[in-house]
């Protein structure tokens, strides 16, 4: 990483600039340096090392605040259907990855918490399909279908609640 | 809200630097050409604190620009405002555990909107021109010297609401005309491809969340991407020093998206200090409800700030119904 300011509004070149975004296969993970407490306190974990050692698709939660998550999966080959009774997030944060979509006939109920498995051909018109690469947020929006397919390794982030088919290993990913 | 300002106490400018003063009940705030001065009452005596303009700016900026935000606001380690929802405490000494415990602390309670007009006035006069408190210190001029025009443009920036997800219609802009900040010149810009099956358009939508963080032209400023039920993603800039050390009145969640930022975490009540959390790109961090937190950034990053808002968590947390730490393991 550059050390110096990489310019400033007198004009000074931006040239050296360097944005570090880690990777699956490039990150480097922070630390704690205690006074008192604990380091469990922090819940500290990094997306990259969660999804480096994750099944595909698995979702790991790691951020949890009351019934809200994050959670993390490794996108490798092609994901299984899902679908929510509510708005989704997902953030690409490597890799690139397609998101097929389905208007389900019969969506979740908008009371169910979290994703669930839509099955192997869902029922419903196909909406289309966005692809992502490194930094692009797509919406999953309440009721309908997803499906990714990564074409390169990559890690999702997404913002949803606990649900079904979300995995908590907390003492594995997590600075103790 | 006309009733509120003409309840702002403010001198007339002073002869000396040019600056008015200003009263917020029985406080009084002051700035000349370096410092502000806080006074206030406590055991008989007229007591003193005094900071860095600058640093008072940037913070009351802040402070102004969340409402308040959750909790606590600390300017520093003596003065700040803590969040009731409605009212607003400004309270010097109260959270410092020395000036607690000696006696010499005060706090006086408001209704937010004399508070917010007293500091929005603040503001319009201590503000220099040529001085942007939301900016990172090597993109403004200084906080500094006499009384110097001002800078309404910067200390005004409307804040745009976001109620699912920027760039969808009738929601927030995305920030398409804005200029790429020179700390993000090699952050891409490309956007994801949408392909919307006929009639299905406008259901099926994406944005470069990177880009648009590199666009921003404040820091320490968070602005919200994306809405679920009470769960809001609240991804920001971040570069030098956070202006405040932000105390938490519920849990709060960081997630590096790049570069790296060192906090300074410290005991919400007291100031004493617990720990040192450096984060890397991809680190993923509680902040417990029972912390302040200040946050440093050498290089400008990213930041993805992930806030809870259900109704009553102050009160559930306060009262010991929820744990101060989010996830026992």
């Amino acid at each position: 990483m550059c050390e110096c300011p990489a310019g400033n509004r007198e004009g000074t070149p931006v040239s050296q600039v360097h944005t570090v975004f880690g990777s699956i296969t490039d990150y480097a993970k922070g630390t704690i340096e205690l006074v008192s407490g604990e380091a469990r306190h922090y819940v500290f974990s990094n997306i990259f090392e969660v999804a480096a050692r994750s099944k595909p698709y698995e979702r790991v939660v790691v951020g949890k605040n009351l019934e809200y998550v994050q959670e993390v999966m490794r996108a490798d080959g092609v994901s299984p259907w899902f679908a929510c009774g509510h708005d989704e997030f997902a953030l690409c944060m490597d890799g690139e990855i397609a998101v097929d979509f389905i208007k389900l006939e019969t969506p979740p109920s908008a009371d169910k918490n979290g994703a669930v498995l839509a099955g192997e051909q869902p029922v419903g018109a196909r909406m289309g399909y966005v692809k992502l690469r490194r930094g692009h947020q797509v919406m999953l929006g309440a009721g309908n279908a997803y499906r990714f397919t990564a074409t390169r390794l990559g890690v999702l982030l997404q913002q949803t609640m606990l649900g079904d088919l979300s995995v908590q290993k907390w003492r594995e990913i997590c600075y103790s | 809200m006309p009733d509120t300002l003409t309840q702002v106490v403010a001198s007339e400018p002073s002869n000396r630097n040019g600056y008015r003063s200003f009263k917020l009940g029985r406080f009084e705030l002051s700035r000349d050409e370096y410092f502000v001065t806080v006074h206030w009452p406590a055991k008989g005596a007229r007591r003193s604190h005094q900071m860095p303009a600058d640093a008072f700016l940037r913070a009351c900026m802040r402070d102004v620009a969340w409402n308040f935000f959750y909790g606590w606001v600390n300017f520093d380690h003596v003065i700040g405002t803590r969040n009731r929802y409605g009212k607003v405490d400004f309270y010097a000494g109260t959270f410092n555990g020395t000036l607690k415990e000696a006696g010499v602390d005060y706090l006086e309670q408001f209704d937010s909107e004399l508070v917010m007009a007293t500091f929005k006035a603040i503001l319009r006069d201590w503000v220099n021109e040529g001085f942007d408190p939301f900016a990172a210190p090597v993109e403004t001029g200084s906080a500094f010297g006499h009384k110097n025009g001002d800078n309404i443009a910067a200390i005004e920036r409307t804040r745009i609401g976001t109620t699912r997800m920027p760039g969808l219609p009738g929601d927030s802009p995305l920030r398409d005309d804005m200029p790429v900040n020179r700390a993000f010149a090699d952050v891409a810009q490309d956007e994801p491809e949408i392909h919307a099956e006929p009639g299905f358009e406008g259901e099926l939508h994406a944005f470069s969340l990177f880009k648009y963080l590199s666009r921003s032209d404040v820091t320490w400023n968070p602005s919200v991407t994306a809405v679920c039920k009470a769960s809001l993603a609240c991804p920001t800039t971040e570069e030098y020093i956070l202006p405040v050390f932000h105390g938490n009145d519920r849990v709060e969640w960081f997630i590096q998206l790049s570069d790296e930022i060192v906090w300074e975490v410290a005991d919400k009540n007291t100031g004493a200090p617990r720990a040192r959390v450096t984060m890397k790109a991809g680190d993923v961090a509680a902040m417990p409800a029972d912390i302040r937190h200040q946050g440093y950034s050498t290089k400008r990053s990213m930041l993805y700030v992930w806030e809870n808002v259900t109704p009553g968590l102050p009160q559930r947390y306060e009262s010991g119904e929820l744990p101060p730490y989010p996830v026992e393991f």
